[in-house]
């Protein structure tokens, strides 16, 4: 079966980009570095509550771009992922607004959490 | 000699903590996942290994993408965990095994392998979650640890056919190891999921199950595809089964039968798998 499996798989393999998915790669992390570095600074907890006294000033010490500050203003996830925010360090940043991966997950997809919740449960019947 | 007592493979998601700290293993939610764990217990008290080779991926506590290592093997006498960021509570330490790492190290850079050495390494979730689940009572890790971070995290990542190269390079350093102990070697992360991007949420239980029935006996078949199209099948952070596929490689080659499996989903965003692999 695996090796039938693995044919159909490599023979159908799809070129091209990969709907709804943005690769982390050179470019991304080029253009994504103040504000990883931003949110990569909150496994602190100290920073944690420095960005939240001043959010304004917490971003502007880690120069984030215009782009970037708009992202994260408007706590946009895919706004900040457009802006070369990766999402293991924008996880630190959701979780300071009190968002967790299945809210994260809704805002992206534009599902309400119910709706988000429901399509993971349903993934997994048969 | 040293002996590989066989393989463990398990999802490492962050939550599981929170489920662990809360006490949620027998809710509706949480029970189908964790009903997977006593088998691998029941394994690792009947083979009571003395050391673990974990092949993991940091997830932004030890690695920042200033300095991004495609491997990286630890080689310090105490691994640390932190605050990730989330301000959960920490997890316990490990206590390391240097003189091993250093044997896998030059073994590793003897078979051309550049590798990034480590002796100061916070180690996170992907790590402490795994013996969590399978030691949920001990007040100290039984196992010394010898991790093995691969850059699951920006592309380019290394081919799933360079970490299986990466495990069996391992795997050669294990069999030339001169010590006695009791090797078990440990793969976390997948399986299938994805947080970011419109296709958040994305889970694909036939690739999972592809991935599971090829562990075993039939590697090859998973390190077919490119990083790319793991991705396209299996989600932007199913690429972690390159961790898996790793640790398969440093169980070497020869028959293998699997004593335990385990797949659920979802666990938060993710397809949940847990198996135990021991030689045939």
């Amino acid at each position: 079966m695996t090796i039938a499996f693995a044919q159909r798989e490599r023979l159908g393999e799809a070129q091209g980009p990969i709907p709804g998915t943005t690769l982390f790669d050179g470019d991304a992390a080029a253009k994504g570095y103040a504000l990883n570095a931003m949110c990569y600074s909150f496994n602190d907890k100290a920073n944690r509550e420095a960005f939240r006294a001043d959010e304004d000033g917490y971003c502007a010490r880690f120069h984030l771009t215009p782009t970037q500050r708009e992202a994260v203003r408007s706590r946009n996830v895919l706004a900040m992922i457009a802006a070369g925010g990766n999402i293991y360090y924008l996880a630190k940043l959701a979780g300071i607004f009190g968002l967790s991966v299945q809210d994260v997950g809704a805002q992206q997809t534009g599902m309400s959490l119910d709706a988000f919740k429901q399509m993971l449960l349903d993934s997994g019947k048969d | 000699m040293a002996r590989i007592i066989g393989g463990y493979f398990t999802s490492h998601v962050p939550s599981i903590g929170g489920a662990i700290v809360r006490g949620d293993q027998q809710t509706p939610y949480w029970k189908p996942f964790f009903d997977g764990y006593p088998p691998v217990r029941e394994w690792l008290a009947e083979e009571k290994p003395d050391v673990a080779v974990c092949f993991y991926n940091d997830h932004g506590l030890n690695f920042f993408l200033d300095k991004m290592p495609t491997f990286a093997v630890g080689a310090a006498e105490v691994y640390h965990n932190e605050d990730e960021g989330w301000g959960l509570p920490v997890f316990k330490s490990f206590e390391g095994h240097p003189a091993l790492s250093w044997h896998i190290i030059e073994q590793l850079v003897n078979d051309e392998f550049d590798i990034t050495t480590c002796q100061s390494m916070l180690v996170d979730h992907a790590l402490s979650i795994p013996f969590e689940l399978v030691y949920p009572d001990a007040p100290a890790w039984p196992v010394k640890l010898v991790p093995i971070a691969i850059n699951t995290v920006q592309f380019p990542l290394p081919s799933a056919r360079r970490c299986l190269a990466l495990g069996q390079a391992v795997h050669r350093g294990l069999e030339s190891w001169q010590g006695d102990e009791r090797i078990v070697v440990i793969g976390t992360g997948g399986l299938s999921h994805q947080l970011d991007g419109e296709r958040a949420g994305f889970i694909n239980p036939d690739y999972d199950r592809f991935c599971m029935d090829s562990l075993a006996n039939d590697p090859e078949a998973l390190v077919a595809d490119t990083t790319k199209e793991i991705v396209r099948k299996s989600g932007s952070q199913g690429v972690e089964i390159l961790n898996w596929i790793a640790a398969r490689g440093a169980l070497g080659e020869g028959g293998f039968r699997e004593k335990t499996r385990n797949y659920h989903v979802p666990i938060s965003n993710t397809a949940a798998a847990t198996m135990v692999l021991e030689p045939a």
